[in-house]
């Protein structure tokens, strides 16, 4: 059994592909009004519970100030975000990859399971060991679970003809500004996983982890197969 | 040169394919993706909800303290002014193109056909909102009375503003022009329309961004298509700057 399967590598990349596309034109479309609300409204930037900086061209799609072309790269590019994530949940889930790599136990929990995930954690990333310790089933579960589907949610929630076909979703989300301010909170959280997760990768050995996300890596002994 | 230097450290891979991106939107097939996608959203919209789902509905106190004025705020021709100095009793809508009976309506017949009252959430592309009631009559209703005839496709809405040299102009589909919360308002938050909000008349197309909702309406015209119309493209900001003509999202 290889380290990451086929489907999982597929993704992995278009996925990355898509939240780099994702976030620069978000950055282009936030310099179009930089105040956050909560609520329905929000139009005032007295009102705002905060104000976010210009993103500088360099970080954004297109590299200049254009509202209307970042959304086509930004809306664009939302479907096969969205449409890769639903797949590879299917997937997932069908295959017992969630259940035997990700799903946690109650021991997941416990700190101690973290402090030895921590005090392991160069030898869990570099792969030597098949499975993922508590920390990281925690983290990539929270990423798969909560982060990337909230930023389809609350994306859709922003989107004055879908709010037609799902007004709960809005509802839930505390209202059209309050799904907005969400939109831009979970943003900043995957990008906080982003790095956290690059780091991970090169101080347990860049080349080995890089290549077995393109390769599947080596054939391993499957321990509970 | 240290500023470049740094730049580059800091943009580093980030901003090499994010110069692709833009080389690859200005220069064809990625226009043609943006193309696609934007009628997949309209498509996907339209399979998920009724195509008479009304966008929500808010109780008075719900609404914002006031409605921000975007694009054109005042406007600077003598025409509008004397109108505006009239009290807009001269205004006149006139409803042509593709119908059988054309129609010249003032601010009175407006106030004399059937009324709709609706406190609906302004979004501004920008991605802003604000809450306010309108009050006015049904295009749908408009458009019957003037017969609008089989052939025609699009509704284009002309404007008394002028922005950027150009004059303002925007369309929609038959689905919503005949949308029951397609109104034509007169009325904000039970006051005569204020300029910087479009007086006398405005659009209020209640599923789409707010450049859709046309301002300081002067005429209403049915048309087979828009490629002849201004730039082809349907509306002033999707001329000027390719935004999105169904905009939706």
């Amino acid at each position: 059994m290889k380290r990451h399967s086929l489907i999982t590598r597929i993704w992995h990349w278009i996925n990355a592909a898509a939240l780099a596309v994702l976030f620069m034109s978000g950055l282009n479309i936030s310099n179009a009004h930089r105040h956050l609300y909560w609520g329905n409204y929000g139009f005032d930037p007295a009102d705002a519970w905060m104000t976010v900086m210009r993103f500088p061209a360099w970080a954004t799609i297109p590299q200049r100030y254009d509202l209307a072309e970042a959304r086509d790269w930004h809306n664009t590019t939302a479907w096969v975000f969205a449409i890769g994530l639903l797949v590879m949940w299917i997937v997932s889930i069908v295959s017992k990859h969630f259940w035997r790599d990700i799903a946690t136990a109650k021991k997941d929990w416990s700190p101690a399971s973290w402090v030895a995930a921590t005090r392991d954690h160069k030898r869990a990333a570099s792969g030597e060991k098949r499975k993922y310790n508590s920390v990281q089933k925690i983290a990539y579960g929270t990423v798969l679970g909560i982060f990337l589907p909230m930023m389809v949610f609350t994306g859709l929630a922003i989107s004055p003809g879908f709010e037609v076909a799902a007004p709960w979703l809005v509802e839930i989300l505390g209202g059209r500004q309050s799904a907005r301010s969400l939109h831009f909170i979970f943003t900043w959280a995957l990008f906080a996983f982003f790095i956290v997760h690059i780091v991970m990768v090169l101080v347990s050995g860049p080349i080995t982890q890089i290549a077995a996300m393109i390769t599947g890596g080596k054939k391993q002994e499957a321990d509970d197969a | 040169m240290p500023d470049i230097k740094r730049r580059a450290l800091l943009a580093g891979l980030a901003a090499m394919p994010a110069a692709a991106c833009t080389e690859l939107a200005e220069t064809g097939p990625a226009r043609n993706v943006f193309d696609a996608a934007e009628d997949w959203h309209r498509t996907a919209h339209r399979a998920l909800a009724n195509r008479q789902a009304l966008a929500p509905e808010y109780a008075p106190e719900e609404r914002s303290p006031d409605i921000r004025g975007n694009g054109t705020r005042v406007i600077d021709t003598p025409e509008y002014k004397n109108a505006k100095a009239e009290g807009f009793s001269n205004w006149r809508l006139s409803v042509g193109g593709l119908v059988d009976t054309p129609l010249s309506l003032t601010m009175a017949d407006m106030h004399s056909l059937p009324q709709r009252t609706q406190i609906t959430r302004h979004d501004c592309v920008e991605g802003w909102s604000a809450i306010a009631q309108w009050r006015g009559p049904l295009l749908s209703d408009l458009l019957d009375m003037a017969m609008v005839r089989e052939e025609a496709n699009f509704i284009i809405f002309r404007c008394a503003d002028i922005l950027y040299g150009r004059d303002y102009y925007e369309s929609v589909d038959m689905v919503d022009a005949y949308h029951p919360q397609t109104i034509i308002a007169h009325e904000l938050n039970g006051a005569p329309l204020p300029e910087k909000n479009g007086a006398p008349l405005r659009m209020r197309i209640e599923r789409q961004l707010g450049y859709k909702h046309a301002k300081y309406l002067t005429a209403i015209e049915a048309v087979a298509s828009f490629d002849d119309i201004y730039g082809g493209k349907g509306g002033f900001w999707e001329d000027v700057g390719d935004y999105q003509w169904y905009a939706g999202i």
